[in-house]
């Protein structure tokens, strides 16, 4: 499957792990729940390991454990659900994560200026086939008033 | 006012480019209807039962007579030559097409106008008090802090998908004319014992299906610290605030399950981790300020004698003073009402021909300037008293002087079932009927303030549930029936109205509201007000009457 990651159109070198499937050599992600339930074992993975979380989760939890993952995989069950959006700020800018971040699920392009902003640098796209049309979007709008993980300076300090 | 900047007006151009190529995408099939639904929403288009319905913001009801002549344009070239004033001061057109609507935002973009957030599950245009920097016991101007939140709430990349709508009001004197008890964010400018003027901060207040008033989160809140504030308080909420049901999913209900206190912790637990980078600086404070400056006002202007001798000399010219101006806080200058409220004309409709003339009267009498206000009129602000009687002739001449402002027909009313997807029962022809009934004019008056709301559907955008007499239609078998209430306000004393009853039939409802005044007649004191009668006699001298004559 493409992704896109920093703004490029990349194969992706992830497997998503169900919580049944045996565990594999190379770069997989878990859920939270099999990473509560076997996280010793799991440590010991020589290939990436990344988490899956949902908005649902809770994430002030995860946060001791952000060491041993390269990648946190952020689920948006549909694109109305905007509760990832602060987690992504959270992970950057409380907890100093500065592993990849992953937008996944519902994801459409009219969304992407929006996520970089709060720290998502790569995308599993809903549309596969219009996958390179998502790339202009990431210039949407060339300032933010607000203070964003691109740009921990509001504008009003910028004016 | 505020006027854009190069960032300002490049935000919005990139929107209007944006819209533009969504809109695109939707028409060549690339984008589902589903998918297309929040991104239109956001950009304030709604699919009503006859066409689409554009809600384009007003930042706290404030436009210019430049803005207004380009509403005016638009509504004769892309909708039906008028357009529709809300209660939360944005206004709409009710027939675009909505392959035209990213033109129409080119056009708004054009006058510093835009769509953007006027609807959607998202912060919502800011209002405020429609008196702000003319009224006399005003604690501070809230314009610039409106503007503020404005510009922090516009593409707030965190926001922009939250549990529901979010709409924040701010006042600046202790009577309250923005409704703010009833927004998901009240913001009041006080003064605390040191003489430092700040923010009270209410959240959780809201309308709709389950009305509830705000509840105070904090007492005192400096003003640099206005933003790192509400961004906690939204933090929480688009963490916290139910997504499995939509009708319990504003934070009001998000407040009332897990308690003020509880919600105080966490917005202010979040607040200390954010406070100090998002601290207000005073250079950004006195650059929005620098906007909003009171004007050389004419030391003269309370010298004139004319308009004594006009008031004297026309008494329907003084029955308009009396009911629709109000003392500006510089003395010889006037604060003039423009009722919306005609009878005949749907509450808070105006003809582009009308609002044409209220841009050039704004230019001739004052500061090419005009407000809207949440009851769904409009103001001038600045005129000189001399220039009163002139401004009345040329408003007279356009059908733009009905003298009924916070009178019973300076009706709140909602679209209703002629225009909304959603409504159960009519509403505009009820309005109609009501403002025929009461057509005297010095029967009106002396009944004095009476603020009836009446909505055609529970979603309530009328706010029925805080009007003196609420009014809500409700379907009962394919049939329209009408729930009254009792007591409800919107202003400083906001209060949820008292259920009066049973429904009542379509063809009673003109009748019913005679009855409530006939008993208000009876029971008042003297020059007691409506408000205060229900609050002092109940709702049950009203019921015993209304459901004897039914």
């Amino acid at each position: 499957m493409q992704i896109i990651k920093d703004r490029e159109i990349i194969e992706d070198k992830w497997l998503h792990l169900d919580d049944e499937a045996e565990v594999i050599a190379g770069n997989f992600t878990i859920s939270l729940a099999r990473w509560q339930a076997e996280h010793e074992s799991l440590v010991k993975h020589e290939s990436g390991l990344g988490l899956r979380l949902t908005g649902e989760d809770p994430l002030e939890e995860v946060v001791p454990d952000l060491a041993s993952f390269s990648l946190i995989v952020l689920n948006f069950p549909a694109f109305t659900d905007g509760r990832c959006y602060s987690f992504a700020r959270l992970l950057r800018d409380r907890y100093g994560y500065k592993g990849e971040i992953r937008a996944q699920g519902d994801i459409l392009h009219d969304q992407l200026f929006y996520m970089t902003q709060c720290g998502i640098n790569s995308f599993e796209m809903a549309n596969q086939q219009r996958i390179a049309d998502a790339i202009p979007a990431f210039d949407d709008f060339s300032e933010s008033y607000q203070t964003t993980v691109l740009k921990p300076e509001p504008l009003y300090r910028r004016r | 006012m505020y006027q854009y900047d190069n960032y300002d007006q490049a935000m919005v151009d990139q929107r209007v480019a944006q819209y533009r190529d969504q809109t695109r995408r939707y028409l060549a099939g690339e984008l589902t209807e589903e998918q297309f639904r929040p991104l239109r929403l956001m950009n304030g288009l709604y699919v009503q039962i006859h066409a689409p319905m554009l809600r384009v913001a007003v930042p706290y009801g404030l436009m210019s007579s430049k803005q207004v002549r380009k509403m005016a344009d638009v509504s004769r070239r892309y909708d039906k030559g008028y357009v529709h004033f809300t209660t939360r001061t944005n206004f709409q057109l009710n027939w675009p097409a909505l392959e035209t609507v990213p033109d129409i935002l080119a056009e708004l973009a054009s006058v510093q106008m835009h769509a953007i957030q006027s609807s959607g599950n998202c912060i919502r245009n800011t209002t405020s008090d429609q008196l702000a920097g003319v009224h006399a016991g005003e604690i501070e101007d809230p314009r610039p802090w409106c503007e503020i939140i404005r510009q922090w709430s516009t593409f707030h990349p965190e926001f922009a998908y939250l549990p529901r709508k979010f709409k924040i009001a701010v006042i600046g004197s202790e009577e309250d004319r923005a409704a703010t008890q009833l927004h998901d964010i009240g913001l009041h400018l006080v003064k605390n014992h040191e003489g430092e003027v700040g923010f009270e901060v209410l959240v959780g207040g809201g309308l709709g299906r389950t009305p509830i008033v705000g509840t105070q989160i904090r007492p005192f809140l400096e003003k640099k610290d206005l933003l790192s504030y509400l961004e906690a308080i939204l933090r929480v909420y688009n963490r916290l605030g139910r997504r499995d049901n939509k009708y319990k999913a504003r934070i009001k209900i998000t407040v009332r399950e897990h308690g003020i206190n509880h919600i105080r912790e966490l917005v202010e637990a979040e607040w200390v981790q954010i406070r100090e980078q998002l601290e207000l600086d005073s250079k950004e404070i006195e650059r929005v300020k620098s906007h909003f400056i009171e004007p050389d006002y004419d030391a003269t202007a309370a010298a004139d004698e004319s308009f004594v001798t006009t008031l004297a000399e026309d008494t329907a010219f003084a029955r308009w003073v009396k009911q629709n101006v109000i003392d500006h806080k510089v003395a010889g200058y006037k604060v003039a009402y423009i009722s919306l409220k005609a009878p005949g004309v749907p509450p808070g409709d105006i003809s582009a021909d009308q609002l044409d003339l209220v841009a050039d009267l704004a230019d001739e009498f004052s500061l090419g300037e005009i407000r809207a206000s949440h009851n769904q009129n409009l103001l001038l602000s600045d005129i000189k008293q001399g220039d009163l009687y002139a401004l009345w002739l040329r408003l007279q001449a356009e059908g733009l002087a009905t003298a009924n402002i916070n009178t019973l027909n300076d009706m709140i009313c909602c679209p209703g079932l002629d225009f909304c997807g959603l409504a159960n029962a009519t509403s505009i022809p009820l309005a109609k009927e009501i403002n025929e009934r009461f057509d005297d004019l010095d029967y009106l008056y002396d009944l004095g303030d009476i603020k009836i709301k009446m909505s055609g559907c529970m979603n309530g955008c009328a706010h029925q549930s805080v009007g003196h007499i609420g009014i809500l239609g409700v379907d009962k078998k394919g049939e329209e029936w009408y729930q009254f209430t009792l007591g409800g306000s919107s202003e400083a004393d906001a209060a949820i109205g008292q259920r009066l009853g049973r429904a009542i039939p379509k063809d009673q409802v003109v009748d019913t509201v005679a009855t409530l005044i006939d008993v208000f007649k009876e029971l008042r004191h003297e020059d007691e007000l409506f408000l205060a009668t229900v609050r002092r006699v109940g709702v049950d001298p009203f019921k015993e009457r209304v459901y004897a004559d039914n």
